[in-house]
């Protein structure tokens, strides 16, 4: 479960380079490190994500027209269809799939297509799972790092002046 | 992922887990643990009997994983029934390759793995309406989220929604992970609502209950749902309705109906011995909201009508035949009726298809209408009589859907244009004042 992050902090010029440092639980291990994307809504993978391209098309999600690619993907969960593991594992092996993904639930449906995937294809996509506040500190365009145990870091950079 | 060493594993689980029945076995039995460590179970409970989704076709990655376990000497431990698929096996004119031959030809080889893997090819998204099936306290997997909604609320069987590859995984190994509805805790009721508000003549409509699942679906969040007020003699076309648009709506994987459905004899039982989490009183505007929200369109001429999804029953073809016996659909107007092989045999015996026939309907089997146009298209203005299919095509294809009962979908395909039956329409009819 996730602990409560270490900040550790360091001056770089006019800008200060910070980062957050969670522990996430590992739902399918890998590691990557990529720039967030931070969805507002659940995204059923099936029906609402087109895996030939890794975009989103669920008409009445907030990120509409939006492509996972190489993306850290956070997100609560995915939503509803039975078909959501086959969507991410289908989106990875046409290398549009994200390149790691954060989860606010223990979503099974997430963790078995990445894990299909990895058996597959041999690409492996780390899904972990963090609680809410820890989700709440990612802010789409970070750099995201995620280890094979499920530490995460955040990079923030604020600019003093 | 430590929890692996607390979940009870017997003999034979660890065998597999060890390769012992070579690769495919071993990756079922390490994605059927994943999936309990990641759902906190503590042990894997036997089940007797699996309905996967895995066979419908969404890219190469579903044709892989089911080669890969072909490949590698996967065995079924369960008998396992197929959902339907994007495409018909026995009518190959519903999609020809010819219109989208990347998908259509993965679409029939992915058929083809699951007929080679042992599966039941039965292809349909209500296998609750074919015999044979699973009974009350039988631990399943289902995937397609009607069929699991029925089977755990009306048929009394014990499943959760189960996704793609873990479905299969699961009838390869036959365990699951003992968790949610597979437990006495996770199927006791928690919300009631209560219907006194509605009319009963209302109650005894078909439109009355996929209106009602669909704001089921909508209200019940996450919790298991408790109906009042239904009559006793709700049928299980009426029940399948319910089911499928709470389904589809929301995330309603089992609701009680108090006196009808078998865990559910009386309220007591229904909730366990507890007291509701809260209780919700239908009032009319609310369903008279959900019908509303269901139609793009009101009226104008019509392209097509879409009925059967979930798959039309015997018993709603024994409705639908009289209504179109000597008449005939409308020159402009697409009429389809998507149903399982099984009751399509079942209708060709009554002779029933000569009837709809030259009525101009066209019935197909394995498949469904509202993922990707069929036969000689769909798009434009569609009448039908499902929520879930109302609530769902318009994503899937360019439609502008139109809501209602089989009587006015047939008056409509007749005419060529929407028609409503005003007497139903009226909010007075649903218990509301004005």
């Amino acid at each position: 479960m996730a602990r409560s992050p270490a900040v550790a902090e360091q001056e770089l010029g006019c800008a200060l380079l910070s980062r957050i440092v969670i522990t996430a639980r590992v739902l399918n291990p890998g590691a990557a490190t990529a720039k967030a994307m931070v969805l507002d809504e659940p995204l059923s993978f099936w029906g609402g994500f087109d895996a030939s391209t890794g975009t989103i098309v669920d008409r009445q999600h907030p990120q509409r027209g939006e492509g996972v690619a190489g993306r850290m993907l956070i997100l609560p969960s995915s939503r509803g269809s039975a078909g959501t593991p086959a969507g991410i594992a289908e989106a990875i092996r046409r290398g549009v799939g994200p390149a790691g993904i954060v989860l606010g639930k223990a979503d099974v449906n997430v963790a078995v297509g990445a894990m299909v995937a990895a058996a597959l294809y041999g690409v492996e996509v780390p899904v972990v799972m963090v609680g809410d506040a820890d989700r709440a500190r990612f802010r789409s365009g970070l750099r995201v790092e995620v280890d094979l145990d499920g530490r995460i870091s955040i990079e923030t950079q604020i600019d003093l002046l | 992922m430590s929890q692996q060493h607390s979940l009870q594993l017997d003999d034979r689980d660890r065998a597999l887990l060890a390769g012992d029945e070579g690769e495919a076995m071993a990756l079922a039995m390490r994605v059927v643990l994943r999936a309990a460590e990641i759902s906190e179970a503590t042990r894997l409970q036997d089940i007797c009997f699996a309905h996967i989704d895995a066979c419908f076709y969404n890219g190469q990655a579903h044709v892989d994983f089911a080669r890969f376990m072909v490949d590698n000497g996967a065995r079924l431990a369960v008998p396992t029934w197929t959902n339907t698929s994007l495409v018909s096996q026995v009518d190959t004119q519903v999609r020809p390759e010819s219109k989208d031959p990347v998908v259509v030809s993965g679409a029939r080889l992915l058929m083809d793995l699951y007929d080679q893997l042992g599966c039941e090819p039965v292809w349909t998204c209500a296998p609750y309406q074919l015999p044979g099936g699973p009974r009350r306290g039988d631990h399943i997997v289902g995937s397609e989220s009607n069929a699991v909604t029925f089977y755990n609320s009306v048929v009394g069987a014990r499943t959760n929604k189960y996704g793609d590859y873990l479905d299969v995984c699961a009838a390869l190994v036959g365990r699951v992970p003992f968790s949610g509805l597979h437990t006495d805790e996770g199927r006791r009721g928690q919300v009631l609502f209560t219907l006194e508000a509605i009319p009963e003549a209302l109650r005894r409509e078909d439109i009355f209950h996929h209106v009602l699942g669909h704001h089921l679906g909508r209200a019940a969040q996450s919790r298991v749902p408790v109906i009042q007020g239904l009559p006793a003699d709700s049928n299980d076309d009426q029940l399948k309705a319910i089911s499928a648009a709470a389904a589809a709506s929301g995330a309603v994987e089992l609701f009680h109906a108090v006196g009808i459905t078998p865990e559910a004899a009386d309220l007591e039982r229904a909730f366990q011995g507890r007291t509701p989490d809260a209780v919700i009183a239908i009032t009319p505007d609310e369903l008279i909201e959900a019908r509303d929200s269901l139609s793009i369109g009101t009226r104008g001429r019509l392209d097509m009508v879409a009925v059967g999804t979930p798959h039309f029953s015997y018993t709603e073809f024994e409705r639908l035949v009289p209504l179109l016996d000597g008449r005939r659909v409308h020159e402009g107007t697409l009429f389809y009726i998507s149903t399982s092989r099984h009751v399509h045999a079942l209708v060709a015996e009554q002779g029933w298809l000569t009837v709809l026939e030259s009525a101009g309907v066209e019935v197909i089997v394995d498949t469904c209408t509202y993922f990707t146009p069929a036969v000689r298209g769909c798009r434009g203005r569609v009448m039908t009589n499902s929520a879930k299919w109302a609530y769902y095509a318009p994503g899937m294809l360019s439609v502008e859907s139109v809501f209602g009962t089989l009587e006015e979908c047939v008056e409509s395909a007749v005419r060529g244009e929407v028609w409503r039956d005003h007497r139903l329409w009226q909010n007075k009819s649903w218990g509301a004042r004005s």
